[in-house]
């Protein structure tokens, strides 16, 4: 099935309770090793819990790929109070890997999120889960009602001088409220519109502009496994850059979608779409597939055997995220593709910036447009100029015209489209040799056809 | 058009209770308000900027922002289908229309007899298990149209009451801090550094 010949198997470091119907009742999260983490970590001086986790190089698992080791030491010191929030408001398109960690196993998270809160110093915690996720609220509700009455969560948690209230939150429907800046802003009860840059880390400056620490809700479920087998049994697996394992949902055209916890930075795209996945649907073949969400640029047959390494798929021009893979086999409408993706990033636009605001509603308007048979011959170069006038050069990594990542981010998607299928834009378009360059700063510019997303 | 209820009141101020500041108690207060009233209504607006100081617009700033709060009432049953990227590629479209075409409505309104209200959503988190809605937020995953057609009849036949509360309810079970074991709200300005963040060296030198 892999590539690899190896010989060892590796754990479900996060996923290992998922094979119990009842893993979300502390029960059976007690009667696998669950709180012994929260136990080991008490027992250990705060420093030395952080160490752990910076020593074990966790990555953020929401997007960015950030060593949350080193986020939780950029909180100034000597300010008082600090705060713990857990990103739970998953809605990237095609992830799916927090809501399973939240209905499943939130007991997990809510012991990642205490040890989280221990090792800074955070006197309060809260857990922004996604509103439509009426399920995790209600798991996570009854397992942080039943850590209360344990002695785990509150005041002095099991005997010690620790304590820390988990409040659940949810939120009310808003993707951009996944930007960390712009959940704080919901969490104190405001739109959820992403701040001003800088600060550009809410450790400095978050919730009631005090410290906080903004982690994502798959990082937080990795803490209990570190601090139970120590870091150096964690950075046994993975690659140098990227340790551990990590949660991938594989979607679209495959054999047999679903999302597999896997060696982080050694398994391939291969590895899963045709080991884990069994392949693409019926006799088809692959067209493309989107390597990390939405936002990302779509890669191709050639970029197969990348391992999931964030280093690595960059370098190809696109991006891990959020661990989404979505599969497209060769019946795909290439420019159908390109404008549901689209009109993803315009309907979720905050509004707070013009570029985004505006670009990312035209985009869909043009490719809407071609999709209803009103193609111009000048519209490819328009969704390029337009896209140009979002993120300038249509550069990869994206260059930013606005506060949050996200007008830029519809960018690279729709180029990368339009580079690799061009003759499919042009059909709709009147057919035949439309062009398809747009004049920048004065230069006819054209992104190279092998590069997915521009220059 | 209500206000909390004398309940409801007293759970409100609970859930503020557990905030630094009242105001970021305000999503879970509209929340409340659209289970007690289905959707949200204007008094209990005013109600929520009383509990948490606020201006009444300041309560409609925040509420019309967020694509779960209806300020208009829905129907008993809100069905959210996905057509993301994901679901698109496997038939979440054609699920839609279906139900577009069985409901006679289109996506965004109610039918006549005030059950069913439709929704054109974004991605819900359940890709792999495409095409997929939910209904009031419960997940039903690689929905055929027949099996959409089931569960309308079901909806209609109120044989599913038990796994899906009416619109406005989101979670069965609440969070609920006991006041024995409650650490308290940390709030700025109140807190110093907290007790267990003793320096390194200093906790080494004193007594195990």
């Amino acid at each position: 099935m892999s590539d690899q010949a190896t010989d060892r198997t590796v754990p479900q470091m996060i996923t290992g309770r998922f094979q119990y119907d009842d893993a979300h009742t502390i029960e059976r999260y007690q009667a696998t090793d669950g709180y012994a983490a929260l136990r080991t970590a008490l027992q250990m001086h705060p420093e030395d819990v952080h160490a752990e986790i910076k020593e074990a190089s966790l990555l953020g698992r929401g997007g960015a790929g950030f060593p949350a080791g080193v986020k939780w030491g950029f909180c100034p010191p000597g300010v008082w109070p600090r705060y713990f929030v857990v990103n739970g408001d998953e809605s990237e398109p095609g992830t799916y890997k927090d809501r399973l960690l939240m209905e499943r196993d939130p007991h997990q998270l809510i012991e990642g999120v205490l040890i989280g809160a221990y090792a800074t110093g955070c006197a309060q915690a809260f857990l922004y889960v996604r509103g439509e996720m009426a399920l995790a609220q209600e798991r996570i509700a009854a397992a942080l009602n039943e850590a209360y009455a344990a002695g785990l969560v509150g005041k002095d948690i099991l005997g010690s001088s620790f304590s820390c209230d988990i409040v659940l939150h949810w939120g009310a429907g808003a993707y951009i409220v996944g930007e960390e800046t712009a959940l704080i802003e919901s969490l104190e009860g405001n739109r959820g519109m992403p701040r001003l840059k800088p600060p550009y880390f809410p450790a400095a400056k978050g919730l009631y502009m005090q410290p906080t620490i903004v982690n994502n809700v798959e990082t937080m479920a990795n803490v209990p496994w570190i601090i139970r087998n120590g870091a150096e049994a964690y950075t046994a697996y993975g690659a140098e850059s990227s340790r551990g394992t990590r949660m991938f949902a594989v979607s679209g055209h495959v054999k047999k979608p679903g999302v597999h916890e896997v060696e982080f930075g050694t398994t391939t795209f291969r590895d899963l779409i045709y080991g884990h996945c069994g392949g693409i649907r019926g006799n088809h073949t692959l067209k493309a597939f989107i390597p990390g969400g939405a936002s990302a640029p779509w890669f191709y047959e050639e970029h197969l055997d990348l391992p999931l390494e964030a280093g690595a798929v960059g370098a190809a021009g696109s991006m891990l995220g959020s661990g989404a893979i979505v599969v497209m086999d060769d019946t795909t409408d290439a420019v159908k593709a390109a404008w549901r993706v689209v009109r993803f990033f315009a309907r979720e636009s905050c509004g707070k910036c013009t570029p985004c605001r505006e670009g990312t509603s035209w985009l869909e308007k043009v490719l809407r447009r071609m999709l209803d048979g009103q193609g111009r011959p000048e519209d490819i170069a328009l969704l390029l100029d337009l896209c140009d006038n979002i993120s300038p050069s249509i550069a990869w990594p994206p260059k930013q015209t606005t506060i949050c990542p996200l007008g830029p981010s519809a960018v690279s998607p729709i180029a990368s489209a339009i580079m690799r299928f061009k003759p499919e834009f042009q059909a709709y378009c009147g057919g035949g040799d439309v062009p398809t360059s747009v004049t920048i700063n004065g230069k006819a510019y054209l992104p190279p056809e092998g590069a997915p997303a521009g220059v | 058009m209500p206000r909390f209820t004398a309940e409801n009141t007293i759970l409100a101020k609970e859930i503020i209770a557990r905030y630094p500041h009242p105001k970021s108690a305000l999503i879970p207060l509209l929340h409340l308000a659209q289970e007690q009233d289905g959707h949200l209504a204007e008094d209990a607006m005013v109600h929520i900027a009383e509990l948490i100081d606020h201006t009444p617009a300041e309560v409609i700033g925040t509420a019309s922002f967020y694509e779960m709060f209806k300020r208009e009432p829905v129907g008993d049953y809100l069905i959210n289908v996905c057509t993301n990227i994901a679901c698109m590629l496997m038939g979440g479209e054609e699920l839609l229309h279906h139900l577009e075409d069985r409901l006679d409505i289109r996506p965004g309104s109610t039918t006549a007899d005030g059950m069913f209200t439709l929704e054109d959503v974004e991605c819900i988190a359940a890709c792999t298990e495409a095409p997929c809605l939910t209904v009031n937020y419960r997940y039903f995953h690689k929905i055929s149209t027949d099996e959409a057609d089931q569960l309308l009849e079901d909806l209609r036949a109120g044989r599913r009451a038990h796994e899906i509360p009416k619109h406005g309810t989101l979670a069965r079970v609440r969070q609920s801090i006991p006041a024995d074991r409650r650490a308290g709200a940390a709030v700025p300005g109140e807190c110093g550094q907290p007790v267990w963040m003793t320096p390194k060296d200093e906790s080494e030198d004193a007594p195990a």
